[in-house]
């Protein structure tokens, strides 16, 4: 096999791995919601309520404060 | 150690560093920019290179544009924004830590210094003429310096938050962090001369790199300059302030996820496109085309998840200008990440490149997207941090339609200019001899390029408004109390 073919054959094969990843994380995306593992669209919220006197959405419970 | 016990007085945020870097902002923008308007009337009038000897000449003064506007004003007003934006997502206050205070305050000045060192060495000569990487061996030290201060204040603020996840925008501002970081490191790898002969100018310095690899180096970070300077941090800035100031959430959270990953991946591997038909190796430079074509797809994402933030509330189009300045900034991102895409692609690239037009496509994206959304999100703060209503309305809408009638000159005169400019190049008589001499084309060029220097002259008055009008917030604005502070739409007197 010359370095061509070589080169040929990677191009194909990370093509379908690089498509293979994005279609993968589109559908972890996805998923996740639907089994209602994760709910990505509420982080949305993040920046409209964003007072210090708010209550955060999820609670850093390893939050560390230097004093 | 566990959860701060609240004191007896509550908590605010505190916004000392973000007004430092809003004033550096506004004075690079004018510096920078006012530069810019200058070479622009020289490149129409070259008369005006003779007006202040070796310091007025347009190769002079260039690199204290482009770094004065990029290092200058963008990156004070992605600092700006991070000491707000920051903040606020992570729901975290700056006064919680007197560290982060400190490493706040160090970051700005050492930023500051390095900055007005940038001017006067550049000023002086001093270069080391690696296009937007000019700025010699000991300033590139205090620009480590100042990098690693940020860094420190953005991981700092993020291991004492609040709020567990970290916002899309947070993701934008590390990625900016990291890339510009280790692009600067590396493609700044210099040699200081003097320590190694013993003679010269202990300024000067000479690449690690030599020929066609210093090339590709320098391609490889000068394009993602544009990807890590203007283009991610400026998501991060849109990603908070559109929706906040409309007071939608963002329209698809996981758009804005698999954007960011998507420009993340693409965006690397682009910059070989700025070196088509030169002497690097052929699959580079399609490897640069193909990734700059797909580089559409997580730009596109972006722009069209912040269009359709605005989904049944387009009305605030006409009645907040604050909505005008960001969706006509996320508009010119979906114009430039198409227009660069096309120049990318080879048998275009053989026309377009050397030209004018690919000064056209780099400031609608600079004017338009990165200047719109730097003044926006200081507008956004100005109420915030000053707690005091916008002096006027009037002047934001003014601002806006100077500003877009200055980009629309800007973009349209260096397009007619390019494609003139292109054509004209290659253009051979029957016997294959050029048809135009080189000046035939400058010849040509004048009235554009005159164009262009107005349109830029109309921008730099908008800025100058923008200035004023912060001015007179903070010099007279009427006070606020908390209740009006905390809203949505920034409070500003008509």
């Amino acid at each position: 096999m010359d370095i061509g073919q070589l080169q040929a054959y990677a191009y194909f094969f990370f093509t379908l791995l690089l498509v293979f990843l994005l279609y993968s994380y589109i559908f972890h995306l996805y998923i996740s919601e639907r089994r209602g593992t994760k709910d990505y669209e509420k982080y949305g919220k993040l920046a409209l309520d964003d007072e210090i006197s708010s209550e955060p959405l999820e609670k850093n419970s390893e939050r560390v404060v230097e004093k | 150690m566990g959860e701060q016990s609240q004191q007896t007085a509550p908590i605010q945020y505190d916004y000392t560093v973000a007004k430092m870097f809003l004033v550096s902002t506004i004075l690079f923008g004018i510096i920078g920019m006012g530069i810019g308007v200058f070479i622009a009337f020289e490149l129409a009038f070259p008369e005006l290179n003779n007006l202040f000897g070796e310091f007025g000449t347009f190769s002079r003064l260039r690199p204290i544009h482009t770094n004065g506007v990029a290092f200058g004003f963008t990156l004070s007003g992605i600092f700006a924004t991070w000491y707000y934006v920051g903040q606020r997502v992570l729901k975290v206050s700056m006064a919680e830590s007197k560290f982060l205070m400190t490493v706040g305050k160090l970051h700005f000045w050492l930023y500051f210094i390095t900055i007005l060192l940038a001017v006067v060495t550049l000023l002086s000569g001093l270069t080391t003429s690696k296009e937007y990487a000019e700025l010699e061996w000991p300033l590139d030290i205090l620009v480590v310096g100042f990098m690693v201060l940020w860094g420190i204040s953005i991981f700092g603020l993020i291991g004492i938050r609040r709020e567990r996840t970290l916002y899309i925008s947070i993701w934008y501002y590390i990625a900016a962090f990291v890339a510009i970081s280790m692009l600067y490191v590396f493609n700044n790898m210099e040699l200081p001369t003097y320590f190694v002969t013993g003679m010269g100018s202990i300024m000067h310095s000479v690449s690690w790199y030599a020929g066609t690899n210093d090339a590709l180096v320098q391609w490889w970070y000068g394009h993602n300059a544009v990807a890590f300077v203007f283009t991610t941090p400026i998501i991060a800035i849109i990603y908070y302030f559109l929706p906040k100031e409309s007071g939608q959430a963002v329209y698809s959270y996981k758009l804005s996820l698999l954007s960011f990953w998507g420009l993340m991946f693409v965006y690397l591997w682009a910059g070989g496109h700025h070196l088509i038909y030169s002497t690097v190796p052929d699959w580079m430079q399609t490897m640069g085309s193909v990734f700059s074509v797909v580089l559409i797809l997580p730009s596109w994402g972006s722009a069209i998840n912040m269009l359709l933030t605005m989904k049944g509330e387009w009305n605030q189009l006409q009645s907040n200008p604050l909505i005008k300045f960001m969706v006509l900034a996320s508009t010119f991102y979906m114009l430039s990440t198409l227009e660069g895409p096309i120049q990318a692609i080879k048998s275009v690239n053989a026309l377009a490149h050397f030209t004018d037009w690919i000064p056209g496509h780099v400031h609608d994206g600079t004017l338009g997207w990165v200047g719109f959304m730097i003044i926006a999100g200081i507008y956004h703060m100005t109420p915030r941090v000053f707690k005091k209503e916008i002096y006027s309305k009037k002047l934001i809408e003014i601002q806006f339609w100077l500003q877009t009638t200055g980009i629309v000159l800007y973009f349209s005169s260096m397009w007619i200019a390019g494609i003139t400019q292109g054509m004209m190049w290659r253009a051979v008589d029957e016997y294959g001899n050029l048809s135009y001499s080189f000046i035939d084309t400058v010849e040509v060029l004048h009235p554009y390029y005159t164009m262009r220097a107005i349109g830029g002259a109309f921008y730099l008055v908008g800025l100058f408004i923008w200035a004023y009008n912060i001015y007179k917030t903070f010099k007279c604005g009427r006070e606020l109390s908390d209740k009006e502070i905390n809203v949505n739409a920034s409070p500003m007197a008509s």
